[in-house]
This record gives C-alpha cells, sequence and structure tokens, in this order.
C-alpha cells in the first residue's frame, strides 16, 4: 500500500520526517518497502499483513502513527450533508448477517464531465489508482482515505430496487472489467429486479456502471461480513481494493461518516444535489467486540520480559482499546476496526509491538540434557554422502517433478502422480525415480561440454502405493566418460569408457560400510531403460533393494550420449541400514593359497561358480578371489576361463599339503559335476 | 719371492682403477682368488728354509691384510656411487599430479543443511522429517489457516487432482511431531517445500528450515537467544539482529528477523538495498490454536516455531547470487564446493 505523508499529515501531526516514519512503521509491523517522491511530497509504499485490514488507509496508518508518536489524530467529519433533494430509491437487504450495515443516498444533477481537481488526481495516482472520472475518483479518493470501499450505480441504469442477496443457481453477471460470470450460490450479489448488479463487496456490473453522462446516481457504503466475501474473488482470478478490505474486515461504525465524505467531495467537485441517507442496519449481526482478558503473569511469561503495568495500559489506549483492570491483569475491548485481536496472545503482540521488540532481552532457556538412543541402523548420511563425493561424484539437486515424456520413455509400464496445476509442462509429474533427473543433468552438462560426468542425488521419489503415495528414500549416481579425469600416465588398458564394473565398484564400497558383509547379491535384471545384458539387481537378504545397468543403447541415441551412462540407485535406508560388524578371531598360522583356472560356458556366473566353490570346500577355505577372466585364443568359443584364487587357513594349526590338496580335489569334482568345468590347476 | 712392497704398490694401483664393483671383483680374484698372487706366494712358503719361514710368512700376511682393506674401502665407495646414481637416475617431477580419481563435491545447500543440523544437534535440538505430499489439515488447516484465509493467496500451491498438494512449507512437521510425540519438544524440520513461483529469487521447489521449541514457560526472549545464537554460530561472527513486528497464522505474536548484512557489515550495500539489514527468517510464539491442533495443552506450555530459507543461507554464506544456480547443476558451478 502506498501513503502519502502529506494526507497523512491531515490526520496525524507526524514528528519524523519520511524516513524515520519509514523506520518506524517497519518495526511496529508495517514494512517499508520503498519511499517514492511525488513533488514535495513523499509516498512511503507499506507491506501490510493480511491481519491488518484496519490499516489499508490513510486513517489506519493515522492511527497507527498517532499510538506511536503520542500525537492526537484528527477526528472523523461528522457534519451531515444537507439532503436538498427529497428523492429516495427502495432497498432491501435478505441477507442481513452478510450485510449488517447498508447506506445509500440519491444524489442528480452531478457533472460527471467536470475535471477532477489536480489535488486529488495527484492522490489517486500518488496510490497506483487511476483518474476516470469525478464520481469514480470521489468514491476511490474516500476508499482510501477511510478504507471503505464504496460503489456508485447510474440511477437511470437501476430498474426498481436494489436488493442485497444471495446468487441464484448459475446466475450471469457482466462485470465492470467486461467479463461474463456465471455466480455460486454462496455469493452475495446487489441486485435489481433485473438480476444481479454487482458482486457485493467486490465489483460492480456493467449494465449500471457510470458513465460520462451519468447525472444520477446511487451511492452504495456497506459493510460485508468477512465470512461472506472471503475468497469469492479468488475464484474469478480477482483480488479489488474492496475485496481485500472487505476479506480482512472494514470498520462496521465507519459507513455514516464516509457516505457524508463522498457525499460532500462529489458535490464539491461536481456539483449535484443529495438526498436524505437510507440507513439499514441490522445490530444484531454486527461483530461482537468481545472484551479479551490479559493475564499479567501470562504477559511476562510469553515474552519472558516484564513490563511495566503503566506501559502496558498506555500501550493499548494508545490503540484505542478499552481498558479495565483487573486483579489478574486487565480486560481489553478492541475498536470496531480491530479484526484481530481475538485472544490474550494478540494482546500481547500489540503490547509487545507498541514497547518494541529490541525491549524484550534475549534469554538462554532452561538447557535440557536428555539422552535419546540414536536411531542404530541408520546410515549416517554425511558418510554416505561424503563416500561418493570422494571417489568423482558430484552431488546435484534436482525438482521432485520431471517432464512426463522423458519419464514415460525410461519407465513405460508405470505412471507417475500428476499436479493439477504444474508450473510447465515438463515439470508436470512427480519422480518415480531419481534418474530421469540425473539423465538431464548429464544431457545438459555434455552440452556445456562435459566430457566425463559423475553425478549423484539423495531424495524422495513417489510411489503410488495402496490408497496413497509412498515417498522412497533413494540414493541414485549416474556416470559417464572416461574412466579416470584426462592425466598423464594412465596405462593404456585403463583409457577407455567408464563400464559397469567402475560404478559397481563405487556401490560396493558404500555397501561395504553397512557392515552387511555377505548380505548383499546381484543378479541380471531387465528394466527396459537399462542395456539387457548389462543391467542388474541389488538385493539385500533377498529382497530388492536396487538396481544397476547401463542404458540401453536406444536411450543414449536418444538422448545424444557421447558416452553411454552407467547408473544406480538404491533405497536409501533398505540398502544403506547398518549392521554391527561381528568380530572373528584372526589366526597366528600362515595362510596357503591355491590358483585354478576353471573353464566353464559363457551362461555360467561368477557367484554360481563362488557358491559351487564353497560348497565343495571344507571350513579350511578363507578366501575365493578372482583375479583373472579370459576369453579368446586357446578356448573354445562360447567358454571363458576363470582364474581363481584359493585362500586356505586354520584357526589352531599349520596346515599341510595334504590338508590343501583334499580341499582342491574336492573343488574340482565338485566344479566338473555340477558345472561341467574343465580345470587347470 | 716377490717383493712385497713392489706387490703392494701394484695391488693398491690396480684397486684403485678399478671403476666398478665387477672389476673389483676381478681384481680381488687376481690377488686373492685360488689362483691369485698372494695366495700363490702363500703357497710358495713351502719352499723357504725352516728358519726364514716365519719372518717371510709374516710378510706376506701383512700384505694381504693391507690389500683386503683396500679392497674392502674401495668397494664402499664404489657401492656408494652406485646408489647415488640410481638415486640420480630415479628423480621424478614432484610437481605432475598424482594419479587416479579426482574428488567430487556436496552441493551447497546439502553442505548448508548439513552446518544447520549439527549447530542444532548441539544446542539440544533433534532433527525430524515430514512427508513432502501433504494434505490440507497439516499444511494449513492446523495451522491456524482456514479455507479462505487470506494468507492461503500468498502460499501458491501446487495440488494433485484429489486434493492432496506438495507442501509450502515445512511447518505441518510441527503438527506431526506434537502429535506424534507432545510436549516438551525441541527440534528442527530441514526439508523441501515446494511454491507455484519461478523467477530470479523464487524456484518452484526450494529448502526450508522449521523450528519448534515447546515446553513450559518457553518465552520470546528464549526464541531471540536461539535465533541469535544460531545466526552468529551459521555465519561465524557476532553479528546484529532485529525483530519485526509481522503476521503469520500460525504464530502470535509473530515477527521478521533481520540480521545485519553479512557483506557490509550492516553499512549499506546493494546486496541489503542500502538498509544494512537482511530479512533471514520469520518467527513467532506457537498459536494457541496450533497447540491445541496438535493435542498439546496450551495453558500449560508455551512454544516458539521458526523458519528460514536454507537457500537463502547457503547463498549468504558462499556469496551465491542467483538461486537458479542451485537447482542447474552445472558441474562448473558445483566443482567449486569440493571442500566441506
Amino acid at each position: 500500500m502506498k501513503l502519502s505523508c502529506a494526507w497523512l499529515k491531515e490526520w496525524v501531526d507526524v514528528p519524523w520526517d519520511a524516513r524515520e516514519l519509514g523506520a518506524r512503521l517497519t518495526m511496529a509491523g508495517f514494512e517499508l518497502e520503498a519511499i517514492h517522491s511525488q513533488g514535495d511530497d513523499r509516498i512511503l509504499e507499506l507491506n501490510i499483513t493480511p491481519n491488518r485490514g484496519d490499516a489499508m488507509s490513510v486513517l489506519g496508518l493515522a492511527r497507527e502513527v498517532a499510538a506511536l508518536s503520542g500525537q492526537k489524530l484528527a477526528g472523523l467529519v461528522t457534519a451531515p450533508v444537507r439532503a436538498e433533494l427529497a428523492a429516495s430509491f427502495p432497498v432491501h437487504v435478505d441477507e442481513p448477517a452478510a450485510c449488517p450495515v447498508f447506506v445509500g443516498r440519491v444524489i442528480r444533477g452531478v457533472n460527471n464531465r467536470a475535471i477532477t481537481p489536480a489535488w486529488m488526481r495527484t492522490r489517486l495516482e500518488g496510490a497506483d489508482i487511476r483518474c476516470v472520472s469525478p464520481i469514480v475518483d470521489v468514491t476511490n479518493y474516500v476508499l482510501l482515505e477511510l478504507g471503505q470501499p464504496m460503489h456508485a450505480y447510474d440511477l437511470a441504469a437501476l430498474k426498481g430496487e436494489i436488493r442485497v442477496r444471495t446468487a441464484r443457481s448459475a446466475e450471469r453477471l457482466q462485470l465492470l472489467d467486461g467479463r461474463a460470470v456465471t455466480l455460486d450460490k454462496d455469493m452475495l450479489v446487489i441486485a435489481d429486479r433485473d438480476g444481479a448488479v454487482g458482486l457485493a463487496g467486490i465489483m460492480g456490473g456493467e449494465r449500471t456502471a457510470v458513465a460520462i453522462h451519468t447525472a444520477d446516481v446511487f451511492l452504495e457504503v456497506a459493510y460485508f461480513a468477512p465470512a461472506a466475501i472471503l475468497g469469492r474473488a479468488r475464484r474469478f482470478g480477482l483480488v479489488t481494493d474492496a475485496s481485500q478490505r472487505f476479506e480482512r474486515g472494514v470498520d462496521p461504525r465507519l459507513q455514516k461518516h464516509a457516505i457524508e465524505r463522498a457525499t460532500a467531495l462529489l458535490l464539491e467537485v461536481a456539483g449535484g444535489k443529495a438526498a436524505a441517507l437510507e440507513v439499514l442496519e441490522s445490530t444484531e449481526y454486527l461483530p461482537p467486540r468481545r472484551a479479551v482478558s490479559l493475564r499479567s503473569a501470562q504477559l511476562e511469561r510469553l515474552l519472558g520480559a516484564r513490563i511495566d503495568p503503566q506501559r502496558v495500559e498506555s500501550a493499548l489506549t494508545a490503540l484505542q482499546m478499552r481498558v479495565e483492570t483487573t486483579s489478574a491483569g486487565w480486560q481489553v475491548t478492541p475498536p470496531s476496526h480491530r479484526f484481530d485481536i481475538a485472544i490474550e496472545a494478540d494482546l500481547i503482540e500489540e503490547v509487545a509491538r507498541l514497547v518494541g521488540f529490541d525491549a524484550i532481552p534475549e534469554e538462554e532457556g532452561a538447557s535440557r540434557h536428555h539422552f535419546r538412543a540414536l536411531a542404530g541402523a541408520r546410515p549416517a548420511e554425511t558418510s554416505v554422502l561424503d563416500t561418493l563425493s570422494a571417489r568423482g561424484y558430484h552431488e546435484t539437486i534436482n525438482y521432485a517433478f520431471v517432464d512426463p515424456q522423458l519419464q514415460l520413455r525410461i519407465f513405460p509400464e508405470r505412471a507417475g502422480l500428476a499436479l493439477a496445476n504444474p508450473i510447465a509442462s515438463d515439470l508436470s509429474v512427480m519422480r518415480l525415480s531419481l534418474w530421469p533427473g540425473l539423465l538431464k543433468v548429464a544431457a545438459e552438462n555434455q552440452r556445456r561440454q562435459q566430457q566425463r560426468i559423475k553425478v549423484f542425488e539423495r531424495g524422495v521419489c513417489f510411489i503410488a502405493a495402496d490408497g496413497g503415495t509412498l515417498e522412497a528414500d533413494r540414493l541414485a549416481g549416474l556416470a559417464c566418460g572416461t574412466r579416470l579425469p584426462e592425466q598423464w600416465g594412465v596405462p593404456r588398458e585403463l583409457r577407455g569408457s567408464l563400464d559397469f564394473f567402475d560404478v559397481k565398484a563405487d556401490l560396493e564400497v558404500l555397501l561395504a560400510a553397512t557392515g552387511s558383509e555377505h548380505g548383499f547379491s546381484f543378479e541380471p535384471a531387465e528394466l527396459s531403460c537399462l542395456h539387457p545384458g548389462r543391467a542388474a539387481r541389488l538385493l539385500r537378504q533377498g529382497h530388492e533393494v536396487g538396481f544397476l545397468g547401463e542404458l540401453h543403447p536406444s536411450l543414449v541415441r536418444e538422448l545424444d550420449f557421447t558416452y553411454p551412462p552407467v547408473l544406480f540407485e538404491i533405497d536409501f535406508y533398505a540398502a544403506l541400514r547398518l549392521e554391527r560388524p561381528p568380530f572373528r578371531e584372526i589366526s597366528r598360522f600362515p595362510e596357503v593359497r591355491r590358483d585354478i583356472a576353471v573353464v566353464v560356458g559363457e551362461n555360467v556366473s561368477l557367484s554360481a561358480l563362488r557358491e559351487r566353490v564353497i560348497l565343495s570346500a571344507s571350513s579350511l577355505l578363507q578366501q575365493c578371489r578372482v583375479f583373472d577372466v579370459y576369453r579368446g585364443p586357446g578356448l573354445e568359443t562360447g567358454t571363458k576361463s576363470i582364474a581363481l584364487g584359493l585362500i586356505f587357513q586354520d584357526i589352531s594349526r599349520t596346515l599341510t599339503d595334504e590338508d590343501v590338496d583334499q580341499n582342491v580335489a574336492s573343488i574340482v569334482v565338485g566344479l566338473r559335476a555340477s558345472l561341467n568345468a574343465k580345470i587347470r590347476e | 719371492m716377490n717383493d712385497p712392497a713392489a706387490l703392494i704398490t701394484r695391488a693398491l694401483s690396480e684397486i684403485a682403477s678399478s671403476s666398478d664393483l665387477a672389476g673389483l671383483d676381478e681384481v680381488r680374484v687376481r690377488l686373492l682368488g685360488k689362483k691369485g698372487t698372494l695366495t700363490a706366494a702363500l703357497k710358495s712358503l713351502g719352499a723357504l728354509p725352516a728358519s726364514e719361514r716365519p719372518a717371510a710368512g709374516q710378510a706376506i700376511n701383512a700384505t694381504k691384510e693391507r690389500v683386503q682393506s683396500a679392497l674392502e674401502a674401495r668397494r664402499l665407495e664404489l657401492e656408494t656411487s652406485k646408489v647415488s646414481r640410481e638415486l640420480l637416475a630415479g628423480r621424478i617431477d614432484v610437481t605432475l599430479p598424482g594419479r587416479g580419481e579426482a574428488r567430487g563435491s556436496l552441493h551447497p545447500v546439502t553442505q548448508a543443511r548439513l552446518r544447520i543440523e549439527t549447530l542444532f544437534r548441539r544446542a539440544g535440538f533433534d532433527v525430524a522429517v515430514g512427508p513432502e505430499i501433504e494434505d490440507d489439515f497439516h499444511n494449513f488447516e492446523a495451522l491456524n489457516i482456514p479455507p479462505n484465509h487470506p494468507a492461503r493467496a500468498l502460499h501458491d500451491t501446487f495440488y494433485f487432482p484429489d486434493g492432496r498438494l506438495l507442501r509450502t512449507h515445512t511447518s505441518p512437521v510441527q503438527i506431526r511431531s506434537m502429535l506424534a510425540h507432545g510436549a516438551p519438544i525441541a527440534l528442527i524440520a530441514p526439508g523441501r517445500v515446494y511454491r507455484n513461483d519461478h523467477d530470479i529469487t523464487h524456484a518452484p521447489m526450494f529448502h526450508q528450515l522449521e523450528g519448534l521449541v515447546v515446553a513450559e514457560n518457553v518465552s520470546f526472549a528464549n526464541m531471540k537467544a536461539v535465533l541469535h545464537g544460531f545466526l552468529s554460530a551459521f555465519f561465524e561472527r557476532d553479528l546484529a539482529m532485529r525483530l519485526r513486528p509481522s503476521y503469520f497464522p500460525f504464530t502470535e505474536p509473530s515477527a521478521e528477523v533481520d540480521m545485519s548484512c553479512v557483506f557490509c557489515e550492516g553499512s549499506g550495500c546493494r546486496i541489503c538495498k542500502h538498509t544494512g539489514w537482511l530479512e533471514i527468517s520469520g518467527c513467532g510464539m506457537v498459536h494457541p490454536n496450533v497447540l491445541k491442533a496438535s493435542g498439546v495443552d496450551a495453558e500449560r506450555f508455551t512454544g516458539y516455531a521458526f523458519g528460514a530459507g536454507i537457500d537463502r543461507l547457503a547463498m549468504l554464506r558462499y556469496g551465491v547470487n542467483d538461486l537458479r544456480l542451485f537447482f542447474e547443476n552445472d558441474l562448473r558451478f558445483l566443482r567449486q564446493f569440493q571442500a566441506f
């Protein structure tokens, strides 16, 4: 809201310059956004919070300034305009609860072609209000000055009566802004015999609007209850000066003052003769002014500061509250313009606001030293994130809504949760996985000439589950490009594109930190977005906890990747949950190593091989390492040779050759029998 | 018999002129080997008369000892020079970079969040989380924002067709935590929040920090101390703080928190629009309606709550000037945050 300092000074003696005034108002809850110059005048642009509808006027802010400075507030002009016209127009209020006060009058013989005087134009323009014609300008001027919205109808266009009623089912109305709207039955309208002529408290209608040739008007000044106005304007995407004020609350005692002020100004500016006021008031529906009790003990308890009782009383009195002392403190009745004082805490805020928040000291709270067991199995986030970044990954943060087309391309068989009002069509569906985001990041970075990309993200994915949405806490990574950053002295065989096993190693480092040494296994998986021969499902104790694989070649082409990205995604908690590592005694006796080369068909996986080795050996076998996988000359096509290093050791004695020979023999027999393997020792 | 003196002179000269360990060994064999000169001389002693043998033997042994010590000395000399030659040949350029993977980075918003969590944990706060898809009750109604409340217009909410929504703030975690644990409670809830708004200073998704302390006799003065303590610790300096009256439906009294500008130390600059102050947080005493909606006795307990933008805290800490950089994930931007 824009406030003219000169206008303000008509209502209160401001003891400060514009800058100081802005600072004082800021510290009282009316934040200064900017100071503008308009001739000699200064215009303060203030941010009025939604609870303070009463401050959306020169009068309202003058009241605040008077309370803050101790200066006297000018009184409202009460002298009524003399009725020189014997005219009236029938008014009916069908909804007194929604419209407890309706004041109106006929004014005839207005010259709406007159020029609004410069002083009034200046003030309207200073508040960003367009000057239209004397009738409209005067109503806007009084709105700005007193905070009372009003409406002038072209009397000649009104048919028979004015009636305040609720809208009829599917009733139509053409608004002043030219739009035709269909009304809801919970909307309050002003109507004549031919139908609605205005949305009460929001905007008038086109049919009865004043025009340049209008000479006779009916002026309406009403108090509409906030409940009857709240939210209605927004249904049409409207925010008007009137709706903002009625929603927040207009002083129900202001209507007669406002109409007299407007009448006087209009007669002064554009001539004409006014008829007597028509007043319809249903006092039983006026907002009750309930006294609120303020306990001095609670004031001190909530603020953590003791405030002198006299200061409390002077602050509340300055805000035009009626204050009575009680044994516990005070009974306080707010003035009719304050709609935000309902409970004790509201009064405490008012006292604190006037005393100044700076006057309240800083005080350490009573410390509590209470121990709560750590969520034992929860992985330490910092160590997970740090591990990945130590292995070359950059953490990214991506929007949780993604491009539905990209997501559908990646997960054609799954549907993401769609937003009703997305900000853009390519940010309209909640992500099912972190992969769409990471793929987009990788593609964009490749366009920015980044050749080697290793990124990760931890975040929530949104999976449809019965009756709701599961928010799955996931960790995902993507790597593509050369195996190592460009550098000197990298052996030839390590210079190519990184692959599945490079990323698997990164993942295994994370898994190793769980302390669950043997709990994890990888098995071939089929995901339509991954290379069918290079995709794995990660299992922990048999439960699926993640995926790892190379992007499907067709997606690599579509997304224009130079190097095929390798991706992983794991369930943060299920995959990384910690297990307390078990202690095993270490042997003091030497270990014995035997190497064997096992030739098997391509279809035999290492895990099948290893499983068979372990099954065939005794407990002396401590480790079974793979140190080479060979294909090529010397081997039949369709076969591979896997070189295993078998490590034997006993906890209580040195092993004999016989012990080891027996084991190797039994392993060899087992492999031959079950996997049709050929062994070269 | 050869003259021992001449023998020594010749042997010493041969030893001295041998240029490597192999050459030196040849000299040793020539002198002391089975067929060596000195060995032959010793063997020839038997041919001497018995009376001359002791003296001749003594002379030969003395010669042998001198030769042996000369050989040993030369061997040491040659070995030392061999090592130094090898060391010289083995020199590397220590300024060449190390081999292997380069370090990645943690997102600056994550770094700021972890820092905030550490500071508050030390001060006795728990860290709580809540769902990102919320219902109207937890996001609005329980926070004293009934339908049609003007404050709703400020929230630019993303909705789903069934009426659920993406949380517009982390405040629903207050409600969920109080409903689950009751009072007393002291927690922060960092997390992602969503608003349908996008420009230089707004992203449709951003990060918020919520704080909540509810106990018997918790006061506005306590809240001031916590906020000032946190801001000073986060920015590692003793900065000025002021509270301005404001309005949030879920707190009463409510305040905006300004801190002295960390770029100009409060003297006024472009970042703080020449006010010397940066708006950093909103706070207030928990509204009794919120306590009631969360099942907490509003007469027995009081509490305060605060909220701040983690992205904004990160921008101020690292001097990042455009919020959108946080969500573009440009590797050239992210690489700047390797240190943490």
